[in-house]
């Protein structure tokens, strides 16, 4: 009898359980699992959209191979990635550094410097960031005041182009710098007032206590960042303008995905193109995440 | 002692002026973009100056109407369509699945708990083109259908948000509850949706900030100016080959930055919490 009716309410916790999550499941088939087992068959296909897909084997990866655009896309996507989130980070960390302190004027600041960050994905950011480094631009404007007369286009130099997104990521830094500062003020009192007493100086609290406890968080906020850098795609289209230009120095990986699928109508390279990125994303996430016990601190090692 | 508050208040006078200084060349383009806005487009090359010499207050009725057929009261109605029917979709939603993930001990939980984080590694590259193929199929072209149907299935990072706010929550409100005869669904109702209201407004102020400034999405689904979006607005009207009109292309873009700010005005507190908890509980 109780056995019956522990049976029971198992079945009936199975029925709620399902029917509370049906929306995210049901979501999951029809626009994550469907889609991916689509990506992955035309991914071996060579797909117009208006006529069938037809499959050519790994002819797209082949053509990856020697396509001249697949490479630049690639290596200014690294580029970009692995210049703007480290040091969006470092500024990141060493502003929250700043801002550990008690004074009260600190939550005014740490409104203005989110500011950027609020904003900083919008079309209107976007626009004026390319407004703001042409060549009649304030950027321009502002070294002529200081001396350096200059007409070049921040925008328009292939050399240059690609900073002005990595100064726009930059610039968003303050997300990352409420969460290393909520990370900070997590650290034990206890901990700086005892290295005190044993006559440690600042550079070695900084070095011993708060490097440490403070790495799993930009561990965290790496690999999270990482991701974002690697699929970049609205700034990019804004400030070139959708070609990637100038001398495709700014065509990241996402937009000439974008580009080879709904501009060339190409959904059999652009798919194939799409499962490189989930290759190297899972590759990077990977290393992070094989090299992170060597600097990264988790808590629960320690002897417990 | 005299010596060591000067040096104090050295030390203070230094950190304030290098943290104004900064603030100033952080909050700088934004403030520049909507002296623009004011200024007479000749006034806006070759200058850094953020005072307007006059204001011209018609850059804002020009850039209103610089599409003649569709106009701005079109954009922004369909911005505010598209984010508020979505947030609504994706925040109900997220918190009937948080509760079931959180509360609920059915069996498969943790595997399709699992599922919900792998989807979130996975970038959104990979199911762009057969989403599109399908909605293309489905007839949801130049329809919001595309955008704010998936939102109804919840979104993970909401998802995610609320299960870690409804573990704090003690078992005993739930088993209180079910005694004076409430069933699952409202102890989730009742009890436990008012509780974790923190976190449903953190994700619905996060929700609404990715679906105004959402941009590919509105690029793939919708190429009827009457159906775009004031992102998609922005940046036909700022094309690079034909634009010119940069004050009516500034004033358009302040504006479209009204709502993103006054939500921060009021809601600080919240986003902060938000970043925080997610940011630090990975």
């Amino acid at each position: 009898m109780k056995q019956l009716s522990a049976r029971k309410r198992a079945w009936m916790d199975d029925f709620s359980g399902y029917a509370f999550i049906s929306p995210w499941l049901i979501g999951f088939f029809a626009f994550s699992i469907i889609p991916i087992l689509f990506s992955l068959y035309y991914s071996f296909t060579k797909y117009d959209i208006l006529g069938d897909p037809v499959f050519n084997g790994l002819e797209n990866f082949r053509t990856m191979a020697t396509d001249e655009l697949f490479w630049q896309s690639l290596k200014v996507t690294f580029f970009y990635a692995f210049v703007s989130v480290p040091l969006r980070l470092i500024f990141a960390f060493f502003v929250a550094m700043l801002f550990n302190r008690g004074t009260r004027a600190i939550r005014v600041y740490q409104a203005i410097y989110y500011v950027p960050s609020l904003v900083g994905g919008s079309i209107a950011v976007a626009v004026m960031w390319r407004r703001l480094f042409m060549a009649d631009g304030a950027l321009n404007a502002a070294l002529a005041k200081i001396g350096i007369v200059t007409d070049v286009s921040w925008i328009g130099d292939p050399n240059t182009a690609i900073w002005t997104l990595i100064i726009l990521a930059i610039w968003q830094f303050g997300s990352s710098m409420l969460i290393f500062l909520a990370g900070l003020r997590q650290i034990p009192k206890e901990l700086y007032e005892a290295a005190s007493i044993d006559g440690a100086g600042a550079l070695r609290k900084f070095s011993h206590i708060t490097v440490p406890q403070i790495t799993p968080v930009i561990f965290f906020n790496l690999v999270m960042q990482l991701i974002n850098g690697f699929t970049v795609f609205t700034q990019a289209f804004v400030v070139s303008g959708g070609s990637g230009d100038p001398l495709n120095s700014t065509l990241v990986y996402a937009l000439y995905l974008y580009q080879r699928a709904f501009k060339y109508y190409d959904m059999g390279y652009s798919s194939a193109m799409a499962w490189v990125l989930v290759l190297i994303i899972g590759l990077m996430t990977g290393i992070v995440f094989k090299t992170s016990s060597s600097w990264v601190f988790y808590e629960a090692k320690e002897g417990k | 002692m005299t010596n060591r508050k000067i040096k104090h208040l050295l030390g203070q006078a230094a950190f304030h002026l290098v943290v104004i200084l900064l603030a100033y060349v952080m909050l700088y383009p934004i403030l520049w973009m909507v002296s623009n806005s004011f200024k007479e487009t000749a006034d806006i090359f070759n200058t850094t100056s953020l005072i307007p010499e006059t204001f011209r207050f018609d850059n804002y009725a020009r850039g209103w109407r610089f599409n003649k057929s569709v106009t701005f009261t079109t954009f922004f109605y369909n911005s505010f369509y598209y984010t508020v029917l979505s947030t609504l979709g994706a925040v109900l939603a997220s918190s009937l699945v948080a509760y079931g993930f959180a509360r609920v001990p059915f069996r498969g939980r943790s595997f399709w708990y699992g599922c919900m984080f792998m989807t979130m590694m996975i970038p959104y590259q990979v199911v762009m083109v057969p989403q599109f193929i399908i909605f293309h199929k489905l007839g949801w072209i130049n329809s919001f259908k595309p955008l704010i149907i998936p939102q109804f299935a919840g979104l993970p990072f909401f998802i995610f948000l609320m299960v870690q706010f409804i573990r704090q929550i003690p078992y005993e409100l739930d088993d209180s509850a079910k005694i004076d005869g409430c069933n699952r669904f409202s102890v989730f109702t009742r009890i436990l949706f008012p509780l974790i209201k923190p976190a449903v407004i953190t994700s619905t102020i996060f929700s609404f900030y990715w679906r105004w400034d959402d941009f590919l999405g509105p690029l793939l689904f919708l190429n009827k100016p009457r159906l775009f979006t004031v992102s998609l607005a922005l940046r036909m009207f700022s094309d690079p080959m034909t634009s010119t009109d940069w004050s009516a292309i500034f004033a358009m873009g302040t504006l479209s930055l009204v709502p993103v700010l006054v939500i921060f005005l009021i809601f600080q507190k919240y986003i902060v919490q938000g970043l925080v908890t997610t940011g630090l509980k990975g």
